[in-house]
């Protein structure tokens, strides 16, 4: 349930209520039946607003949700802040790692007030820059590859899940081959041919990032669509026999007015929920990729590629080891905190006590 | 399967054959079965019947006998991969087991409209009704611009007596009444001024008053646009006040088909008394209790031999070398348009009504 600890529901609370009878005083609200002398207007609560309710009560999820707006817009501004200085991800500094086999000197791997995370061994370069433009990389192949797999996963399971019968049997089997190939695996041995295809079509050369993104994306995405398309598959399943879906047809609409409009509104819960418990699992998958060495190239800022790095300087500097570490954690962990919030808050059947 | 050879009311063979004809949906021997894993469910087999413009026939019956599987065929709403159908429906000339898909569903919410049930598992909850009805009607004139379209929404909410349409337009189901939803169901079902107008239990969910206001609607409105409805439901109060004819449906197959007045005052099936005897009556002295026909409606995929309803029929005994175990009773004409599927002579049926039936009614 959604209400955080510490915080008993309130009986009197006319959000108590259940979903389908919440209703709430409020002689303001536009919704108010009007001309009624002296009574005090109903109001309905959307679904929105009984979730937005729901999720602010939940504290838990609140700080995960906030954590997750940070770490994204952080992300989404580094650039920015590497091109007007404020990070240098890429500037050496020789004369901070003076230590004993250019170990950086001073507390936890150099940390400092110009060097808040301490700086990187061998190099010197400033260790909060190099994660946070890492974190931009990883997020974007994480993003990306999760978008991917909404998408085809979608549209495959409200086919799967509508047509029915053969088309039905062949997607679902498909899904299911897909699911048993070990993706880690597949993943290391594609990648040499694929990365080299991919650079060739889009012209770059294959020790660049973009084809090596773009291979991430594809790979991962291609991997985790069942998982979208199998949830929304059992969805549609229930939802073909609604009795609003029969009317539409009755009213002749035609298959895509049925897919994507009657259908959708209906599947974006799920689809939600599983997104925010999907992204985390390809930023990890990204980290471990990167960790075996099949993910960007070092001179590319990545978490997977900077957590590759500090194997070797595990024992004589752990702080170099241990701030990607934390990063990669709690990245994972309040995306994941969120999803589970989210699905709590949006199933309506969730207990109430 | 010998229930074809009866007389028909509408068209002889040889009409058929030519391709002649006579009524503005003329149903066919439509036949729906559903193949499942424990066998065949029969839901519809082998009906007849006919409607023209303007008039109403009642499909009357209880839970599982053919009715909503009857109405979903004529609109071609079965999947083909999990129903088998067979027959003709012709509907102004056009045989809509024959037609393409497309066309189907061009004709659909078009030519011919359905109204269900339980109006607020049958609007969208997500979209506001204006949304919905201008959705109907541009689905089938694309061209039609969409304030245009609201414009008619508004109309049409208007004309079902839903008062101040134009604030109610963007309204979302959920902010409806029950009576309300239907009116706007009705409405988004007339947005193409469908010729052919199927309700399906219209006025089940509602309770008694509302439901009287909805029938007196679809009677205004099928005055002004000349529609056949078929009404489907199980309420005969709803039917006798509703309905030119009435067709009584018993295991997939019609029992009894006539004009109201005849099934009403002369009925001729056992069912058909069954149903009326049952029924609670305001006007007469309180029987102490109700007389429900006994037994339990018949299971599609074991349909009894014989007669489906000999195991409930208390007259089995009046016929002979237990035909009705035995054979299939054939629909035969009992009066001008009347007909009965039961093997009673039809003097011992008129005797057992006289002398067993007409009283309790």
């Amino acid at each position: 349930m959604t209400v955080a600890p510490g915080e008993p529901e309130n009986r009197s609370d006319a959000s108590a209520v259940p979903v389908a009878s919440a209703v709430a005083v409020d002689p303001g609200s536009p919704v108010a039946l009007d001309g009624v002398d002296g009574a005090v207007a109903i109001a309905g609560r959307t679904p929105w607003q009984i979730v937005m309710r729901r999720l602010r009560r939940d504290r838990v999820t609140m700080v995960a949700f906030g954590a997750s707006v940070f770490f994204v817009a952080l992300a989404a501004i580094a650039p920015l802040l590497a091109r007007i200085g404020i990070l240098n991800p890429d500037q050496t500094h020789p004369e901070l790692v003076q230590g004993l086999g250019s170990m950086p000197e001073g507390l936890m791997g150099g940390v400092s007030w110009s060097h808040w995370l301490g700086v990187e061994p061998g190099t010197g370069r400033d260790l909060l820059s190099r994660i946070v433009t890492g974190m931009t990389t990883s997020l974007t192949v994480a993003l990306l590859a999760t978008l991917f797999s909404v998408v085809v996963g979608t549209i495959i399971g409200i086919i799967s899940g509508f047509a029915g019968g053969r088309v039905d049997w062949l997607l679902s089997r498909s899904m299911d081959l897909v699911l048993s190939f070990p993706s880690t695996l597949m993943l290391l041995s594609l990648q040499a041919v694929l990365v080299d295809r991919i650079a060739s079509i889009m012209g770059q050369p294959s020790s660049a990032p973009p084809p090596k993104i773009a291979f991430m994306v594809l790979v991962l995405g291609f991997f985790g669509f069942p998982f979208f398309a199998r949830i929304i598959r059992g969805q549609v399943l229930s939802l073909r026999e609604r009795e609003f879906v029969e009317a539409a047809r009755s009213l002749g609409a035609r298959r895509g007015r049925l897919y994507f409009k009657e259908l959708l509104p209906h599947l974006w819960a799920p689809l939600l929920v599983y997104t925010t418990l999907v992204l985390p699992a390809n930023i990890s998958a990204e980290a471990a990729l990167g960790f075996l060495g099949v993910g960007l190239n070092p001179p590319t800022a990545s978490l997977g590629a900077i957590l590759n790095d500090t194997v070797s300087y595990a024992l004589p500097d752990p702080a170099y080891f241990f701030f990607p570490g934390v990063t990669v954690f709690l990245l994972v962990l309040s995306f994941n905190l969120l999803g589970d919030g989210l699905r709590d808050a949006l199933d309506p059947k969730a207990g109430r006590q | 399967m010998a229930d074809t050879s009866g007389a028909t009311v509408t068209t002889s063979p040889s009409a058929r054959a030519a391709g002649e004809r006579t009524a503005y949906l003329d149903v066919r021997d439509l036949k729906v079965h559903f193949p499942t894993d424990d066998g065949l469910v029969k839901a519809v087999d082998g009906l007849n019947f006919t409607v023209e413009r303007g008039k109403t026939i009642g499909i009357v019956g209880e839970s599982g006998s053919g009715k909503s599987v009857t109405s979903q065929g004529i609109l071609g709403l079965h999947r083909r991969t999990r129903a088998r159908a067979s027959g003709q429906i012709w509907l102004d000339g056009e045989d809509l087991m024959t037609v393409t898909d497309e066309r189907l569903r061009e004709l659909r919410g078009n030519k011919m409209a359905m109204i269900f049930q339980d109006p607020l598992s049958a609007l969208h909850p997500y979209y506001t009704i204006g949304s919905q009805i201008v959705e109907a009607i541009r689905v089938h004139h694309s061209d039609t611009s969409k304030s245009a379209a609201k414009a008619k929404a508004v109309d049409l909410l208007g004309l079902v007596g839903i008062p101040n349409p134009a604030r109610r337009v963007d309204q979302y189901p959920h902010e409806f009444s029950g009576g309300m939803r239907q009116r706007a169901m009705i409405a988004m079902a007339l947005a193409n001024d469908p010729s052919l107008l199927i309700a399906d239990e219209p006025t089940t969910a509602l309770d008694v008053t509302v439901q009287a206001q909805i029938l007196d609607l679809m009677r205004k409105l099928q005055a002004e646009f000349g529609s056949a409805i078929i009404m489907i439901t199980h309420d005969l109060g709803v039917v006798a006040e509703m309905a030119d004819d009435i067709l009584v449906m018993y295991g997939g197959k019609a029992v009894e088909h006539g004009p109201v007045n005849d099934v009403f005052y002369e009925p001729e099936h056992p069912y058909t008394w069954g149903l009326l005897t049952s029924m609670p009556r305001l006007d007469r002295a309180r029987l102490s209790r109700l007389n429900p026909v006994p037994g339990n409606p018949p299971s599609l995929i074991n349909v009894p031999s014989g007669c489906a309803f000999h195991p409930r029929c208390a007259f089995t005994g009046q016929v002979p070398a237990d035909a009705c175990r035995a054979a299939v009773p054939d629909l035969t004409a009992a009066g001008p348009g009347h007909l009965t599927r039961c093997h009673l002579e039809p003097a011992t049926r008129a005797e057992l009504f006289a002398s067993e039936i007409k009283p309790r009614l």
